[in-house]
């Protein structure tokens, strides 16, 4: 046996110290934990809970969109459904699921340190995080916002009605949350990688949530002042967004995308993370272009910046600026496309596994090549004119955030799931739940390129009569996806209990976090672990030969 | 590197105080073309006294620099492209 098998499947020590599971059973214990793999729970716990609060809304108007006539709920309820959907799945489900749950669960483990560089400050967001939840919630409860998650001025700050103060305190102080994450991250990559982990031996997962983690500190106080100065124009009437008052309504499109642009990235490169993880691991090869890839993370977090006026084509930006947006934003397809291709490449001639994570990585890719080729349609600034404000957008961007991160993130859930509770889930169910989600998501969105292409526009409950049948092919797409999402709710928590007991490294799986137990102790190695080659070492002409001799 | 003492604390909070009165005192003061420049300048000025000192940039390792210099940069990306809209609305 070579040196390199052993590194990959490497065997734990017996443990001695109970998990970080069994590390105390009642509640004050998990509300007081500094354990970064807790408080990875406790994200967990609380994103699923808005995931559904989003997803309620999301299935309240696709049964409204059923028919055109606005017929189940008024002009304004279904405004408010839009608002709280989109606000709810942005800032409290997508931004924080990769790098809350499996970032905090992961980063530690990956880099072979005990935990994150600052653990109270650790449990300090996702209190901020709850709290900024509290207050979502607050203002849906006594009413609901209805100015769209995008709180465009002057409308949010003079017109609106509804509780849009309280929902922006709920966006900012979340935020805050957000920012102490990133900042715990970056400390956390720079200061405790283990011995021997140099930067281009890191796995491809750290390199994304690092980046992501600078767009955090970077983008997130900028939408934190923006808030503020529209709640300050609202509350006080301080003229600064809107017209008759001496403002600017467009500044406020620029700050509120020159963060929110990059929040598209912060929600899907934890995911490309992933997906990078999967695949090397279910093709047993080696990631095709390592360095390129991490350069292309890096790339991707910068051109992320530079493109925010893709978004006000048509707001009466000047064209100029238009044209400098449209160039830039064609840039940063080249990076993404980087790692498309060596996805595919490192599938070539690979020892390919069907299993569950795998299932999620290749749609992933798929999904997101899709979301990405039709963002390169809103990018060319005058087919933007036609499609701008239409279901197109809504496929567009549903395609990299749901076909995307939604996949990215299932997909390392069930991989890491083993790692995180110490049990299997039912292969056959997971399955079955990924192409169940994969066939409804594509039934829900794809019809949506075509409705926006013919014209329909987007946040309207009534619509002309010849789009209904594809909207009721959308509305029947939903159904599907909403089964395939509550399936694995079912049996991970059905594999809490009942589930095959995991093992240490139940994929074979190459990685720090693979070299303990499962679930891990709550100081995660007996020993710091010493680091002395890259991420990755899958041999695929091994795998190909043990495949043969188990068929044998 | 050396902790600030309470003293640069303390001038640093009169500093603060007085470009605060330098700023509303400009504010009635007419400089025409030369208004926000002045009002900018006086800013600028505070918000580098917060980041040295009450900050500790001024006495931290040269990582935090980078830092530090990459956030004024990020700031810089804001400003420019946003002012490409503004300065060439007039263009059309």
């Amino acid at each position: 046996m070579t040196t390199a098998t052993l590194q990959a499947a490497p065997q734990p020590r017996p443990l001695t110290k109970p998990t970080y599971l069994a590390d105390g059973k009642t509640i004050r214990s998990w509300l007081l934990t500094t354990d970064h793999k807790r408080i990875a729970i406790l994200y967990m716990i609380s994103i699923t809970l808005f995931f559904f609060i989003g997803g309620a809304a999301a299935t309240m108007m696709r049964l409204e969109l059923l028919t055109p006539q606005g017929d189940l709920v008024t002009s304004e309820t279904y405004n408010k459904l839009f608002t709280i959907h989109g606000v709810v799945m942005v800032w409290f489900f997508l931004i924080p699921s990769i790098p809350t749950v499996l970032g905090n669960f992961l980063v530690p483990l990956m880099i072979g340190a005990r935990d994150v560089a600052f653990p109270k400050l650790n449990l300090a967001s996702w209190y901020l995080f709850m709290a900024g939840g509290a207050f979502a919630v607050f203002s849906i409860i006594t009413g609901g916002v209805d100015t769209g998650w995008t709180f465009y001025t002057p409308y949010s700050s003079t017109y609106a009605n509804g509780h849009v103060i309280a929902m922006a305190t709920g966006i900012f102080i979340a935020g805050f949350g957000s920012i102490a994450t990133g900042l715990n991250f970056i400390v956390t990559i720079h200061k405790m990688r283990a011995p021997g982990l140099t930067w281009f031996r890191l796995p491809m997962f750290i390199w994304t949530i690092y980046t992501t983690s600078l767009i955090l500190v970077l983008a997130t106080p900028v939408l934190a002042i923006t808030l503020t100065l529209m709640a300050l124009e609202r509350a006080f009437g301080v003229g600064i967004f809107n017209p008759a008052m001496g403002g600017d309504p467009l500044l406020f499109q620029h700050l509120f995308w020159f963060y929110s642009h990059p929040a598209v990235y912060i929600m899907i490169l934890p995911g490309m993370g992933v997906v990078s993880e999967l695949i090397p691991c279910f093709a047993r090869k080696q990631m095709f272009g390592y360095r390129f890839v991490a350069y292309a993370t890096v790339a991707i977090g910068v051109f992320g910046f530079l493109v925010w006026g893709h978004h006000m084509f048509v707001s009466s930006q000047s064209i100029y600026a238009g044209m400098i947006f449209s160039i830039l934003s064609f840039a940063v397809s080249v990076p993404s496309a980087i790692k498309v291709f060596n996805w595919t490449a490192t599938l070539y001639k690979g020892s390919i596994r069907f299993q569950t994570p795998m299932l999620y990585a290749l749609g992933f890719v798929g999904l997101f090549t899709i979301g990405g080729l039709t963002g390169l349609f809103l990018a060319c600034l005058a087919v933007d004119v036609h499609v701008h404000d239409t279901y197109f957008v809504i496929a567009h961007f549903h395609y990299i955030m749901v076909g995307g991160m939604v996949m990215g993130y299932l997909g390392g859930l069930h991989f890491w799931w083993p790692k995180i509770t110490g049990r299997l889930y039912p292969e056959r169910l997971a399955k079955l739940s990924a192409v169940t989600i994969f066939l409804g998501f594509n039934l829900t969105f794809f019809p949506q390129f075509i409705l926006g292409y013919l014209g329909m526009p987007r946040r309207y409950p009534v619509y002309a009569p010849e789009f209904q049948v594809l909207n009721v092919f959308s509305t029947a797409g939903a159904s599907i996806l909403a089964v395939g999402y509550v399936l694995p709710l079912a049996y991970l928590l059905w594999s809490l209990r009942w589930g095959r007991v995991a093992g240490p490294n139940p994929w074979q799986a190459t990685g720090l976090e693979w070299t303990t137990s499962s679930p891990p102790p709550t100081d995660n190695f007996e020993k710091t672990p010493i680091v002395t080659e890259g991420p990755y070492a899958y041999d695929a002409q091994a795998a190909e030969a043990e495949l043969e001799a188990g068929h044998a | 590197m050396n902790e600030p003492s309470a003293r640069t604390y303390l001038f640093t909070g009169i500093a603060l105080l007085a470009f605060l009165g330098l700023t509303i005192a400009a504010a009635y003061v007419n400089l025409g073309p030369l208004n926000t420049g002045v009002a900018m300048a006086i800013s600028f000025a505070k918000g580098a006294l917060i980041v040295l000192f009450f900050m500790h940039i001024r006495y931290s390792k040269p990582i935090l620099w980078v830092f530090v210099g990459a956030g004024f940069f990020w700031l810089g990306i804001m400003l420019v492209l946003a002012m490409s809209d503004y300065m060439s609305r007039g263009w059309n």
